[in-house]
């Protein structure tokens, strides 16, 4: 490492101001920062001084997405290879497949290190073209607007691949992250001015661009001529049935996208998130607590016709994409409402969407996307409300007339 | 009897949202909406206009214009439907009047920054398309009063958070080109997307 600390000091020069690769310096600057400390000082006059900063905070939220990426990536295998095992012949048509059964690796869903490898090789491609394409745009925006890359980059990045359905095309991907890096961030100034989270505007525009690929029956396991309903489809139809467990449901090992299957890695992710600080346990908690709230509601007033009247809280909990969306997308601390009362309201907000989504809207079997879109859409309105009380509160409490 | 106009309220306001899903009325939506403060001006005069023109609207077709709506003046045989839209937008037109003139008089800051978009309520494609959406839908006159505050209500919903994701945006850093109105309209297309969310609900 020192080799190249001291490689990337040596060629400082031709990055900086005059030097000749000046038009990239971002990129370099990039690099450095990744790997190394920022060794940037504050200046002008006021600053909190603290040992977190951006970089760190970041790479706190890459770290706690690690297990959910880990037993995303299990189950991906484990669920391809669960089907493959029961069918008589190898359906072709995926390199994937190819590939498993050029290194002559049978197809055993008993196996750790087969489903290991065997989602691994669904994950890997779309999260290196995440990297490529997301980074491309990125530094392409850096170097033309002058702002730096930081690691933001590396978690909008890394989330979304996770909430993409493991057999997405990959040029549907790379339009996707496009999309949210482009239309959902960087017209808006770059990190930390976007209105929308960007990982979700992506997959909002691959969802009602290309829904055939991210909704449906086909796509929750990577084997693509499998008709597997998401145990959400199940859950709102009464005539299929739930084949899932519960414990199955909460340890992760049913269809799904990627990175949202397993709630008990996601809560390992929300503990590390909560014991540093660097997601607000305002918004969790008050996601959690009105999904609970209002799911109670729905399962209290009952219907004869809709099964999803019935379901209730410990199952929204482990369906879908409710507990990632609420643990790493609802979180985010810029789209996300900034006041504490507001971030309460906020939370509570999606919660409650989730679950009328989810149960009255026969259009859409997940509600948890469009539902933290939604809340997004109106956190600076919440944020507002609760600034213009406490003015008045105070004006009131000085006898300030307004 | 409830239920059905509390389903036909929600869908005016979340469902078939009058700038968000048939975007509509977009010159004051986009002009009007700089500052919270005036868009919840604004967003409460539409409510109002749209509220009161609806019913009236209603009444005028369904007593003066409609085939054979004339009976009671002992006219079964005429038919005055092609009259509709100059009906419509002369009440339209009269009513914004009337609501200057109050405004004028009584709130004279909400009407100094409104400006000229108030006059122009009267040629705002969400008031005129709600009126004209009621005559297609063959509304009662309960499901008009009902329509009218629901769409009313929604327009301003749409109008207040736009406002308030424009304050915000005004500490961003948006590149030159697409400051003021560009930004605008990518914001307003992924409001749109973040009101999907309805799309499809069975009230």
């Amino acid at each position: 490492m020192k080799l190249f600390r001291r490689f990337l000091d040596r060629k400082a020069s031709l990055f900086e101001k005059g030097g000749r690769l000046h038009a990239i310096y971002f990129l370099w600057e990039a690099i450095d920062g990744f790997l190394y400390n920022q060794n940037t000082q504050t200046t002008g006059r006021v600053h909190v001084r603290d040992a977190v900063d951006l970089k760190r905070l970041m790479i706190t939220v890459v770290w706690a997405l690690v297990p959910a990426v880990i037993v995303g990536i299990y189950n991906t295998g484990f669920q391809a290879n669960t089907v493959l095992v029961g069918l008589a012949e190898i359906p072709a048509g995926s390199w994937q497949r190819d590939v498993m059964l050029w290194m002559g690796i049978n197809f055993d869903p008993t196996c750790i290190g087969t489903n290991l490898l065997h989602g691994m090789l669904y994950f890997l491609p779309l999260y290196i073209l995440t990297l490529a394409v997301g980074g491309f745009w990125e530094v392409l925006f850096a170097c033309v607007r002058k702002h730096e890359i930081n690691e933001g980059f590396l978690v909008t990045s890394l989330l979304f691949p996770l909430i993409l359905p493991p057999g997405m095309p990959l040029w549907q991907a790379a339009i996707g992250i496009s999309f949210g890096i482009v239309i959902g961030k960087e017209v808006f100034g770059g990190v930390g001015m976007n209105i929308w989270n960007p990982a979700l505007v992506g997959r909002a525009f691959l969802f009602f661009a290309y829904p055939a690929a991210i909704s449906g029956d086909k796509v929750w396991v990577a084997v693509d001529t499998i008709s597997q309903a998401s145990p959400l489809a199940q859950a709102a139809d009464a005539s299929m049935g739930m084949t899932y467990s519960w414990m199955d449901s909460f340890l992760g090992l049913i269809p799904g996208s990627i990175g949202e299957t397993s709630t008990l890695a996601i809560l390992f992710g929300a503990v590390i998130l909560i014991a540093t600080g660097a997601a607000s346990w305002r918004i969790m908690l008050s996601v959690f607590g009105a999904m609970g709230v209002t799911s109670l509601l729905f399962n209290l007033i009952g219907s004869a016709t809709n099964p999803m009247f019935a379901l209730g809280p410990q199952w929204h909990l482990v369906l879908g994409g409710f507990a990632f969306g609420a643990v790493f997308m609802a979180t985010d601390p810029v789209s996300a409402a900034v006041t504490k009362p507001g971030q309460y309201l906020y939370g509570g907000l999606i919660g409650f969407l989730v679950v009328m989504i989810r149960v009255v809207n026969p259009a859409f079997p997940e509600g948890m996307m469009l539902a933290i879109l939604f809340a997004n859409t109106f956190s600076p309105i919440f944020d507002r409300l609760v600034i213009q009380s406490h003015m008045a509160k105070r004006k009131r409490r000085l006898g300030i007339g307004s | 009897m409830f239920e059905h106009y509390l389903s036909l309220f929600i869908r005016a306001i979340f469902l078939e949202n009058m700038a968000l899903a048939f975007f509509l009325g977009m010159c004051t939506f986009l002009a009007v909406s700089k500052r919270v403060d005036t868009a919840v001006g604004l967003g409460i005069a539409v409510v109002v206009v749209q509220s009161i023109t609806m019913p009236v609207n209603n009444l005028i077709l369904h007593y003066l214009l409609a085939d054979g709506a004339l009976a009671w003046a002992g006219l079964p045989n005429v038919d005055l439907t092609f009259l509709g839209l100059i009906s419509y937008i002369g009440v339209i037109a009269a009513m914004v009047q009337i609501l200057e003139m109050f405004l004028d008089r009584f709130v004279p800051k909400l009407y100094n920054s409104l400006g000229i978009f108030l006059p122009l309520i009267t040629v705002n494609c969400a008031i005129l398309g709600g009126s004209l959406l009621m005559v297609e839908r063959d509304y009662n006159f309960g499901e008009s009063v009902v329509f009218g505050i629901g769409s009313g209500v929604g327009f301003a919903l749409a109008i207040v958070a736009l406002a308030g994701i424009r304050e915000k945006m005004r500490y961003g850093n948006v590149p030159k080109g697409l400051r003021g109105l560009g930004i605008t309209f990518i914001t307003v297309g992924l409001m749109a997307i973040s009101f999907m969310l309805f799309s499809g609900i069975q009230l």
